[in-house]
């Protein structure tokens, strides 16, 4: 019996009890689909993490003051000594010094009222220098960064974050617009694109000014920096940019061990690989979950065909007297079988891509279609239709044509 | 002489064994049948009829004892080429037709040439043919639900013979009939021997049995040959 014929005949078998053949197709349908999706699910989910984290600067180094220790031996937290100055971030900027550092952005800040006429705005205004849109990742949704010449001539200008615009002024686009800080009156001179938020520190929040600016007008008491944030040139020389950053701020610092410093530099790495390594188990668990899943649809096949063997069994002995050999039986089985499993792997996988377009609108979170995982499940629902064919294609094989035809 | 015989059955012995329980079913059974005969075979249930009919058929094996089908010795064989030896040698005809339902007759009559490789177009051709040779020609796209039951058993004489097998094995085939349909059924089985087939009918029915040439009968497992012109030894 030629395959065409043996195809012919399984399909003319799987439509006589379509019923029974749909439930089959559906059980493995939902395993495909299962396991596309959460494949999808996971690596979407690591993808916006990773995407958050390197929005904070994947290349970013952050220098934080050390922990003051007291009189009494009792060390403080850390970021606690007001040990960086303005010389330590201009230093960090010279390129023979530390050739692996592109940009320096060093930061102070304190939380003021920002007033608008008879509306006023509580946040947090930072000092910095004009390389802080570079180094923190920041764009400009409407008008401009504060120049060096702003800077030198510690022009009363602010950038604000599109939630302050929006609160201080009604909208987020308040160029031209001016507020006042104490009764120091400055002009808006660029809006910052939205960034989100990072922890619980909303980035949308905030006011920059010129240090120059902030220490003359805003916090003259202290004239230390809170953080110094880093661009390495490319993630590459993260490392590089990292020892430069050492060795410079120890001289500067004229401290001898690099134990007793009294800064400390940390990356955003550890935070994605630990993000990474969690996602990574949760997609794990998903794609175990959705395995437990096919292997149920497998199961249905199996029994929908010992179901159909059983109840075939008169045609079989029919088949077997008019010389089907074993071999034709089985295949004619294993065909039915396999055309259930690519069927239900077919849609299945389609149920699943189309859910990975249409889900991520719904959820909120991005579902990253993996071809591979897509190619995957369909041999694996064909492979399902094949295994758990097997088992019930041999036992009609081996009926005694004699048995079989007696069989009522 | 060989080429003659179409079947030779020397002292043949079927047991059944069901755990400490044997039954031997055929206690040495010898037969010849020639090319061309029309043989009945008959006798009461649990005779052993039917398990003659099965080791004839190639359905079933002998336990022990020699059978030759058109000069080859089948007694040996496993089951593929057992079923190589059915499609090419044995035509069967069945007391409940064995259709398959959900297939036009064409379809039912073909099926035979399937496992014999033929090509499609071929293996409609004859199957047309086969059914116009039974007086269905205009029923050709019918299923066997739409069919009488003696239409239904004439589909299923068109699918033993469109191999054009040696052995016409025909098992109580006007058993489920009335008795018009019986004698239409029984006209196409006298047509088919003076074509020349060999045609071996299963009946416990006197009447029909008699329209055959030779009349053997089963008793517990023995052969006892009423036929006219005494051919075979009887044990």
């Amino acid at each position: 019996m030629s395959w065409a014929e043996t195809i012919r005949t399984g399909l003319a078998a799987i439509r006589s009890h379509a019923t029974r053949s749909v439930l089959t197709v559906v059980g493995i349908l939902i395993g495909i689909a299962a396991v596309i999706l959460t494949v999808g699910l996971g690596l979407g989910t690591q993808k916006d993490v990773s995407e958050s984290i390197s929005s904070l600067g994947s290349n970013l180094l952050i220098i934080r003051p050390g922990s003051a220790v007291s009189l009494e031996g009792v060390r403080g937290g850390f970021g606690s000594l007001a040990s960086l100055t303005m010389d330590d971030a201009a230093a960090l900027g010279s390129s023979t010094a530390a050739p692996d550092i592109a940009g320096v952005a060093p930061e102070a800040s304190t939380g003021v009222s920002l007033e608008n006429g008879e509306t006023n705005w509580t946040t947090t205004v930072t000092g910095t220098t004009v390389a802080w849109p570079l180094v923190r990742w920041r764009g400009l949704l409407q008008g401009e960064f504060f120049s060096q010449s702003d800077a030198a001539a510690m022009a009363n200008v602010v950038v604000l974050g599109s939630e302050t615009a929006q609160e201080l002024f009604g909208t987020a686009w308040a160029v031209g617009r001016s507020l006042t800080i104490d009764s120091v009156t400055y002009e808006v001179i660029g809006v910052l694109a939205e960034q989100g938020s990072s922890g619980n520190t909303n980035l949308d929040d905030l006011a920059v000014v010129p240090m120059e600016t902030y220490v003359a007008n805003i916090s003259p008491t202290t004239a230390a920096v809170q953080t110094i944030y880093l661009q390495a040139t490319s993630q590459a020389t993260l490392s590089a940019a990292y020892q430069e950053a050492e060795t410079l701020l120890l001289n500067l610092h004229g401290i001898t061990e690099a134990g007793s410093a009294d800064f400390s530099i940390s990356s955003q790495d550890a935070l994605v690989s630990t993000a990474t390594a969690v996602y990574r188990t949760l997609t794990v668990l998903l794609v175990a979950i959705a395995a437990i899943a096919l292997l149920v649809g497998g199961i249905g096949v199996m029994n929908i065909m010992l179901v159909s063997v059983t109840e075939r069994t008169r045609e079989i002995g029919l088949r077997k007297a008019l010389g089907a050999k074993p071999n034709a039986i089985r295949r004619q089985f294993l065909v039915e079988a396999t055309t259930l499993g690519l069927v239900g792997g077919v849609l299945g996988a389609g149920l699943g891509v189309a859910g990975g377009l249409a889900l991520p609108g719904v959820l909120g979170s991005s579902i990253v279609i993996s071809w591979s995982a897509v190619f995957l499940a369909l041999a694996v629902a064909i492979g399902i239709g094949l295994v758990f064919g097997v088992y019930p294609a041999t036992r009609a094989a081996k009926l005694a044509p004699v048995d079989a035809l007696r069989e009522e | 002489m060989a080429e003659t015989r179409v079947i030779r059955l020397t002292e043949v012995r079927k047991t059944y064994s069901s755990g400490d329980i044997q039954f031997e079913a055929l206690r040495g059974v010898s037969l010849e049948i020639n090319q061309g005969e029309y043989v009945a075979v008959t006798g009461p249930s649990g005779s052993g009829k039917s398990t003659l009919m099965n080791i004839l058929g190639c359905l079933d094996v002998a336990t022990s004892g020699r059978y030759e089908i058109a000069g080859q010795d089948v007694s040996r064989m496993a089951e593929p080429e057992l079923a190589d030896i059915r499609c090419r040698w044995v035509g069967f005809v069945f007391q409940q037709f064995n259709l398959l339902a959900s297939m036009p007759a064409w379809r039912n009559v073909e099926l035979p040439l399937c496992y014999a490789g033929v090509g499609p177009a071929e293996r409609k051709r004859r199957a047309l043919a086969a059914l116009a040779d039974v007086g269905l020609a205009d029923r050709v796209n019918y299923r066997p639900g739409q069919l009488s039951g003696g239409q239904q058993q004439r589909v299923t004489i068109a699918r033993a013979l469109v191999t054009g097998p040696a052995l016409l094995l025909a098992d109580e085939p006007t058993g489920n009939l009335d008795s018009t349909s019986a004698r239409e059924i029984l006209s196409i089985f006298d047509r088919v021997h003076h074509e020349g087939r060999t045609v071996v009918l299963i009946t416990h029915d006197r009447d029909v049995a008699r329209r055959a040439d030779r009349m053997i009968e089963v008793r517990d497992g023995l052969i006892l040959d009423r036929s006219r012109s005494s051919l075979v030894v009887a044990p």
